[in-house]
């Protein structure tokens, strides 16, 4: 991958509304090099997608609950741990699925408009699973930082004088 | 109780009315003055210290360590900071006798030209540069002559220069690159062609290289490095720029022990020492973060492409400044002079930009204006500054 490239992805998985024509002086490029980069970056998936990183808190929309369960499998034989993870991860519900070293296999982020609705998927879906041996459920209470970014203080507040030498 | 008024007029030192107060300063009064500014006049970092260092101050002030520390600075320090210089730029110092922790890289600056300067003696300044320079030169009892270096050559030094400037009571040289206000760098050739004429003259060097790390395009020329230059150099540095650290008030000097046995002689009695929760946040921001003083620097170089495009896109003209992070646009073409622009710049559009002129002579016809800014604000500024152009055009 050139120089530029990963410049580029650095960029904009901080800031994915960058606009090219910004993208192209800062990398020291043009817009139509910065958006073949980026046509080609989406083509190879590594690119995925564009989202925005929201505080529903400040919102008057009602939050959803997230809860991360540890999940203990039988991996089968032949396919490991990948196609238990294929069965899970196709749910909806799930909004992330990693597959961790130490005392369990599966780490799943579930989210649901109510506990009621987390615990339900879990003993309905989840925990029925043939490859599923335990669950473990953990609800997230407060959110301090998501992606790097601090929901909870405002660092950004400039406090330097306005000239200084 | 009645309060006995005598006669007392103020008896100031020559020294003292010798100098003039910052011309940053007037333009500070202005600017702070007025809301919604979007100031580019800023001469440090826009982020934060970066937390494991100030974690680090904190667990020293929970241990208790309130102390003074030896008067050159806490050991452990002055090593970290010998480590450093080699590992960054190859500079070799013994951190028992040729390394001094001082309060900010100002007080580097104001020990080494107290330790070397009599009075009558001449101090060349390279210009434009840093306004502390010549006040305290003058504030010694020395001549500061000017070396002014030209905008048409982007802003980079010349050995010829120099040359021209030199009487036989020139004793030092003071070098500043990178270089605040133009961002100008220093060539391994041009530091090269500029040693022989120092050592021809046997010149002793201050080079304050506290924008070292903020080189872009090349790797930084240290000074001490060139032929014959280590036994005669002071170098100066600190934490505040590459850190982001300039409220803690914490930098070094290294020179050969002579120099730096004199430097802390006046520094254990002015000073004592550096403020010891300080120096452990210094000591952290040496040890562990090289990564995150990386990614400022990716941040400021981006900024900086940014910036000069955007400049050179609303018709102001620029050289691309290979260090520090400001850009030093010519404003000749508006008829302005540097003060007006600056001045017309804040009331109209409330941009605050640094007028050149402050900088010392070659600074006419340039503003300095910090990048050190979020995108955000750059954006809104180039706006500003294009629609001021436009206007004052008409």
């Amino acid at each position: 991958m050139r120089e530029n490239e990963q410049e580029l992805l650095r960029l904009i998985e901080k800031e994915g509304r960058m606009e090219s024509h910004q993208l192209a002086k800062m990398l020291n490029t043009t817009v139509d090099e910065i958006e073949e980069m980026l046509r080609s970056l989406e083509e190879q998936k590594i690119i995925l997608g564009y989202s925005a990183l929201i505080d529903w808190t400040k919102t008057d929309i009602q939050e959803n609950v997230t809860a991360m369960i540890d999940v203990k499998v039988t991996p089968k034989r032949g396919v490991g741990f990948d196609a238990v993870a294929q069965r899970i991860y196709r749910f909806k519900e799930v909004k992330a699925l990693y597959l961790m070293s130490g005392t369990y296999d599966l780490s799943v982020a579930i989210e649901g408009k109510s506990m009621s609705e987390v615990a339900q998927f879990v003993s309905e879906k989840l925990s029925t699973l043939d490859s599923v041996i335990s669950t473990t459920t953990h609800f997230q209470l407060k959110k301090y930082k998501h992606d790097g970014v601090i929901f909870t203080e405002d660092e950004d507040d400039d406090h330097r004088m306005v000239v200084t030498p | 109780m009645t309060l006995i008024k005598t006669e007392h007029e103020p008896k100031l030192s020559q020294g003292v009315k010798r100098i003039q107060p910052s011309g940053i300063r007037r333009f500070f009064d202005l600017a702070s003055s007025m809301d919604n500014i979007i100031s580019l006049g800023v001469g440090e970092p826009d982020f934060t210290t970066p937390w494991n260092i100030r974690e680090a101050s904190i667990h020293s002030l929970e241990r208790g360590f309130t102390a003074y520390t030896a008067n050159a600075g806490l050991m452990e320090l002055r090593e970290a900071i010998s480590d450093y210089l080699h590992r960054r730029f190859t500079l070799s110092y013994n951190p028992e006798s040729e390394i001094i922790v001082t309060v900010g890289a100002s007080e580097g600056i104001d020990l080494a030209l107290r330790a070397i300067i009599d009075p009558g003696d001449e101090v060349l300044i390279v210009e434009p540069c840093f306004v502390a320079y010549a006040p305290l030169v003058s504030l010694m009892g020395g001549l500061p002559v000017s070396v002014p270096v030209k905008g048409d050559n982007q802003f980079e030094l010349q050995a010829s220069d120099v040359a021209d400037k030199i009487t036989e009571r020139t004793k030092a040289i003071m070098l500043s690159f990178p270089n605040n206000p133009t961002g100008a760098v220093l060539s391994e050739r041009a530091l090269k062609d500029v040693a022989k004429v120092v050592i021809e003259h046997d010149l002793i060097v201050i080079s304050d290289e506290i924008y070292a790390e903020l080189s872009y395009d090349t790797p930084h020329a240290s000074v001490p490095n060139a032929t014959g230059m280590r036994e005669r150099t002071i170098l100066i540095s600190g934490f505040s720029k590459a850190f982001a650290m300039t409220g803690w008030r914490v930098g070094y000097i290294t020179a050969p022990e002579p120099y730096a046995s004199a430097m802390l002689k006046i520094h254990q009695y002015a000073m004592m020492c550096a403020s010891t929760m300080a120096q452990y946040a210094a000591l952290e921001a040496l040890t562990n973060t090289q990564d995150e003083m990386e990614e400022m620097i990716v941040s400021y170089r981006q900024r900086r492409n940014y910036f000069v495009k955007s400049l050179r896109e609303i018709g102001l003209s620029c050289h691309m400044p290979g260090g520090a992070f400001y850009v030093f646009p010519s404003i000749e073409n508006t008829g302005l002079s540097s003060e007006a622009f600056a001045e017309k710049l804040l009331m109209s559009q409330k941009v605050a930009v640094v007028p050149g002129h402050v900088f010392g002579a070659g600074g006419e016809g340039y503003i300095r204006c910090s990048y050190a800014a979020s995108m955000k604000q750059l954006e809104e500024a180039v706006d500003r500054m294009d629609h001021f152009l436009k206007v004052n055009d008409n």
